[in-house]
């Protein structure tokens, strides 16, 4: 696969995607679509600190949470936009992702982990107990005009799936991008051998702070993407360590640190999850979770550079065309 | 003149442990300065005093007339001293080009500039048919080349190398002599960590000796080779020069 066929593999996906819904009319199934849009763009997101950087953190949540109430509160109390208040939960969630960074990145490995659990733990105790922001009983958005100035669609759930693919879109281009840039190398250097990168210059808790500031705003994008699609938040649905890992493992399970990985990651992931709900119903809650798990164990096991690996190790030619692109 | 590096009653405590005390020596510009001394004598945590991966207990360490004591290992890094590792510390997940890359973006932030850099870099160790291949799959001796190129390609004043010649063949330690030499020609100094003694010998300047965290012995590697509290301490007899 040259690097001509890999764009147009490329052009052909995003076609595809975009005719899908017109395609395919069933309302239930444009949701899934949705989910599994969504799904990847937090996973590819994750991707830019856990995959990159190899700064595994299971408190994501945190990020895509202050993007779903900073928009939320801002649009309720001043009736700002909420496509404004996108950008400014993005810029709230990079100002705090840098400061539980600065004191989380002291600690190495599962301890970091661990940590950004804490995080997310603590984020969603003291929502749960904060009367204005809701509280344990949540938000409930008010039911704005349809139409894309408000952000609200109410008649079909069509737009959502295009602002939700343009959102993942933009995610992979800044992924793209920072994967090609300086930070870029640095990000990979500092997972591999930490104290090498140093000596050659790299500072790690820049570098760091860089990655998880860009993932933070990225995620709360897609907070903010689900507060309107929903038009309902809580803590329990926007600030949870189960919303954390699902970010991850579906970077994980796709392969970290690959530009499409988180995406293919989604689709399979989102596909188990519908799946079991639609076989299992309410007697299956949670079969979703036992095939997660198995999951985790099987790739952690036989397959740890995920599906991305397990296809470029399979077909060569396509880490050839990856190695094309290398400058 | 101020030599390029000077070291002043440099000591490295750690607990009731002395790792390094009064450890007092220069480098020139361009020299090459051996640093050898038993297992255990405190090399390493010389290095990693000078390298900023220890903060020396006292003493001072002055890197072009400049205190760098104390400073993180990226800041000394920026003012031009690279080092090696004694155990090779490679990014794996990353082609040979790309680990080079990761040195040559120090002084040239656009990416294009320093793969540019990094080819040359490689060229100059000999390394560059290897370019597109993972890093991992070299050998143990093109590995520990890898980290001499990658250190050279943040374009150094000083370079601190750790060992590069341990575990290598007759022919491959001749190869990394021929390198360090050239490293020497191009006006950087190197201060060289070695058991290796045919390794080392022929083309140092000076040779530094410790023992139990001391300095014993600082001087030409003829001198060294003669001097007893050296012999007795480290080299064995068969390092004494032919007629002493």
């Amino acid at each position: 696969m040259s690097r001509r066929a890999g764009t147009a593999a490329l052009l052909a996906a995003l076609l595809l995607a975009a005719v899908f819904p017109l395609a395919v009319s069933r309302p239930a199934w444009q949701n899934t679509a949705i989910l599994m849009l969504m799904a990847a763009q937090l996973g590819v997101a994750w991707n830019i600190l856990g995959g990159y950087a190899g700064q595994v953190s299971l408190g994501h949540a945190a990020f895509f949470g202050t993007g779903a109430y900073v928009s939320s509160l801002l649009s309720m109390r001043l009736g700002l936009s909420p496509w404004l208040g996108m950008l400014a939960g993005a810029l709230v969630a990079s100002a705090f992702a840098v400061v539980i960074g600065w004191p989380c990145f002291r600690l190495k490995g599962h301890y970091f982990a661990m940590a950004t659990i804490a995080v997310v733990e603590i984020v969603q105790a003291v929502v749960n107990g904060w009367e204005r922001l809701g509280g344990a009983v949540g938000l409930y958005l008010p039911l704005a005009e349809s139409g894309f100035a408000g952000f609200v669609f109410n008649r079909s759930k069509l737009p959502y799936y295009y602002i939700a693919l343009a959102l993942l879109v933009l995610t992979l281009a800044v992924n793209w991008l920072v994967a090609r840039s300086r930070t870029g190398y640095y990000l990979r250097a500092i997972k591999d051998e930490p104290d090498a990168a140093r000596s050659l210059g790299v500072s790690l808790t820049r570098y760091k702070l860089q990655a998880i500031a860009l993932s933070a705003a990225l995620a709360a994008m897609g907070g903010t993407l689900y507060a309107q699609k929903e038009l309902f938040i809580d803590p329990g649905s926007t600030l949870s360590t189960s919303l954390s890992i699902k970010m991850s493992l579906v970077a994980i399970l796709g392969g970290v640190g690959t530009l499409f990985g988180p995406v293919i990651g989604a689709a399979v992931l989102t596909a188990i999850e519908e799946g079991s709900r639609v076989l299992f119903g309410g007697t299956g809650r949670g079969t979703d979770l036992v095939v997660y798990g198995l999951l985790i164990v099987l790739f952690a096991v036989y397959q740890p550079a995920g599906i991305m690996g397990w296809i470029t190790g399979r077909w060569p030619g396509a880490r050839a065309a990856r190695r094309e692109e290398e400058p | 003149m101020t030599p390029l590096l000077q070291v002043e009653r440099l000591t490295k405590r750690f607990g009731g442990l002395t790792a390094n005390e009064d450890v007092t020596f220069t480098v020139g510009e361009g020299e090459i300065a051996g640093l050898i001394g038993p297992n255990g004598a405190g090399k390493t945590t010389v290095f990693n005093s000078l390298a900023g991966f220890f903060a020396p207990s006292a003493g001072s360490i002055r890197f072009r007339g400049q205190e760098i004591a104390g400073l993180p290992p990226e800041a000394v890094a920026a003012r031009g001293v690279a080092r090696t590792f004694q155990i090779v510390r490679i990014f794996k997940g990353m082609t040979v080009l790309e680990n080079v890359m990761v040195g040559a973006l120090l002084r040239h932030r656009a990416v294009p500039e320093a793969a540019a850099r990094a080819r040359e870099a490689l060229r100059f160790t000999g390394l560059e048919r290897r370019a597109a291949d993972p890093a991992g799959r070299l050998t143990v001796a093109e590995q520990k080349r890898l980290e001499v190129t990658r250190a050279l390609a943040t374009e150094p004043r000083l370079l601190l190398l750790d060992e590069v010649m341990a575990g290598l063949t007759a022919s491959e330690v001749q190869e990394a002599v021929e390198m360090v030499r050239r490293i020497r020609d191009r006006g950087i100094a190197c201060v060289v960590v070695e058991h290796v003694m045919e390794g080392i010998m022929p083309i140092a300047d000076r040779m530094l000796v410790l023992e139990r965290g001391r300095l014993i012995a600082d001087g030409p590697p003829q001198a060294i080779a003669n001097d007893p509290a050296v012999i007795a301490a480290y080299l064995g007899e068969e390092y004494r020069a032919p007629g002493a």
